[in-house]
């Protein structure tokens, strides 16, 4: 049934592999730097790095709250040894600790949102220390849910996961080799112990890969994903979320007063002289 | 007659028509020296691919230093290659142009300019308004730039112009990873064994690889026989010289056996084509 969501692992790791080596190549740099939060999506991200890259090249670092589960540290370093990269962990707590002693009334989306945007920070800062560029690790659905922080994970200067699903995700980390635990646990964003994105969305990955891939890839109509069996009521509120998540896909919007406007009709592609 | 091709799969460089020139040159002499008669280069070789704005910057005359060096170097081999060209009147096409003995023998503008998923070339660029065979050392011959094949009236035009070669310069980006193989490739390869078999031509296809902006180009250059057979095929999604040796008598062979070019009326095709024409108030 799911057949359609079924990716030729060898072609799809070929692909992902060669941007990772070409891209980061391409614009004269040799290194590159990821978040390794010990969950799959990461741990695919450092696997096709290792695999394009020396992994001596690959700099990855795990970086803990205080409420984070020792186990996402445990897994992250195995996966930093499966694959043979560069493994640190810098711990965030004293910096968004010291933030929200101002505003103690923060709720859990505020606190998950600085995190977030905390780790970016980090990473920005050894993209400049190492000579490194930033690789992200949101899937596509998470991108289409908008499960995610603007400017926080959501950033990076490449991401070689961005056009696969959950899905593919889990069936690509098998096929690479990334560490059974890893594989197997409940995707969490690990804000707090015992989160789980799952009950946090209200509906399973594969359920919403499903609708993902016939909504989006295949533009398959209301009617047509009813006579497929999916509820209406389920249909209407992923793409509301698409929908409303889709600021965090674009670029800040400018206000055009002049000829050339950057991006409306100044329009260059990212490796352009490359 | 009988000729060696090289499909030269190469990987250019967005924007840099010095550097992309270089490689082409190289490509050039390699296949010179092999012994190579003929060498195919893929669709905007000499600009890469995702132009958007840079257009005018890496369009290129027909009588610019860059392109009449190219012409000098067909002395020594034949010369197919895509690149963006500008006219006296400041328009800019998606070109191809075929080089012979130090002379121009045909310049092909992009007839059909994608604008739809991830294709803006429109936008940009200006539309071509004619299929033409023209005349080789090797025969006679029809250039096609990507999706002008995807159009079955261009290459029977070529076809029914007189054409027995076809060549298609592409830059065909790679998707579709849920098959066997990649979806792009199978497609093409469909394409191009079906057009051969119809129109009883041999195909060309030379088509470039490397990134742009995430797209990646998938490579697998062949050569079709006239009986729709793939002879030699190059690397997918990597760069590759691809050597090919045609046969002339493979052509005259498949031509006695599959004669369905001789038998083509071109009579009942215009006048349907004309009344549709008439019927759609045209």
């Amino acid at each position: 049934m799911m057949s359609e969501l079924l990716a030729n692992t060898e072609l799809l790791r070929k692909i992902l592999v060669g941007f990772v080596r070409e891209e980061v190549r391409k614009v004269g740099i040799s290194k590159v730097v990821l978040g390794l939060s010990g969950g799959i999506d990461s741990a695919l991200v450092a696997f096709i790095a290792a695999e394009a890259l020396d992994p001596e090249n690959v700099h990855a670092i795990c970086m803990p709250y205080r409420t984070s589960n020792p186990e996402s540290e445990k897994h992250a370093r195995l996966v930093a040894e499966a694959c043979g990269i560069r493994f640190s962990v810098v711990p965030i707590t004293t910096m968004v600790d010291a933030y929200f002693e101002k505003f103690p009334d923060a709720d859990n989306m505020r606190r998950g949102n600085k995190m977030a945007r905390e780790r970016m920070t980090i990473l920005f800062d050894h993209s400049a220390l190492l000579r490194a560029l930033v690789l992200g690790t949101s899937n596509k659905t998470e991108l289409l849910l908008g499960y995610g922080t603007l400017y926080g994970d959501m950033a990076s200067a490449l991401n070689p996961i961005g056009d696969i699903y959950k899905s593919q995700v889990w069936q690509l980390s098998a096929a690479m080799g990334v560490p059974r635990e890893v594989i197997e646990k409940q995707p969490s964003a690990d804000l707090w112990a015992g989160q789980t994105d799952e009950e946090e969305l209200g509906f399973s990955y594969r359920q919403v890969d499903k609708l993902l891939f016939r909504m989006v890839d295949k533009r398959l109509t209301r009617q047509e994903l009813a006579a497929e069996g999916f509820d209406g009521e389920f249909v209407e509120s992923i793409h509301a979320k698409i929908q409303n998540s889709h600021f965090k896909r674009r670029l800040p919007v400018i206000a055009k007063v002049s000829n050339r406007t950057i991006d409306r009709d100044f329009r260059y592609a990212r490796d352009w002289g490359k | 007659m009988d000729f060696t091709v090289v499909l030269a799969q190469i990987k250019p460089k967005l924007g840099c028509v010095v550097e992309n020139l270089a490689s082409v040159e190289e490509r050039i002499a390699a296949a010179r020296e092999a012994g190579a008669d003929l060498i195919v280069f893929p669709e905007l070789a000499l600009s890469g691919y995702f132009l958007k704005d840079l257009v005018p910057d890496v369009a290129l005359r027909v009588d610019s230093a860059e392109i009449q060096r190219l012409v000098e170097l067909s002395r020594g081999i034949s010369i197919a290659i895509g690149f963006v060209e500008e006219t006296d009147d400041y328009h800019f096409f998606n070109s191809a142009l075929y080089l012979e003995d130090g002379a121009i023998r045909h310049l092909h503008r992009k007839v059909y300019l994608p604008t739809y998923g991830l294709f803006d070339e429109q936008r940009y660029l200006a539309r071509g308004e004619a299929f033409r065979a023209f005349d080789t050392r090797f025969g006679r011959f029809g250039m096609l730039i990507c999706e002008d094949m995807w159009h079955l009236s261009a290459s029977y035009i070529l076809a029914m112009d007189g054409a027995t070669t076809l060549i298609c310069l592409s830059s065909s980006p790679a998707r579709g990873i849920e098959g066997d193989s990649l979806g792009s490739a199978a497609a093409w390869q469909k394409l191009v064994s079906t057009t051969a078999m119809f129109l009883n031509c041999r195909v060309l296809y030379s088509n470039r690889v490397g990134f742009e902006d995430g797209v990646n180009f998938w490579g697998g250059s062949e050569y079709i026989a006239p009986s729709g057979e793939s002879m030699v095929r190059g690397l997918l999604l990597e760069e590759d010289s691809v050597t090919a040796r045609v046969h002339e008598g493979a052509l005259r062979r498949e031509r006695i056996f599959s004669p369905m070019m001789r038998d083509e009326n071109l009579f009942v095709t215009m006048q349907e084509l004309q009344r549709i024409a008439q019927e759609r108030g045209r």
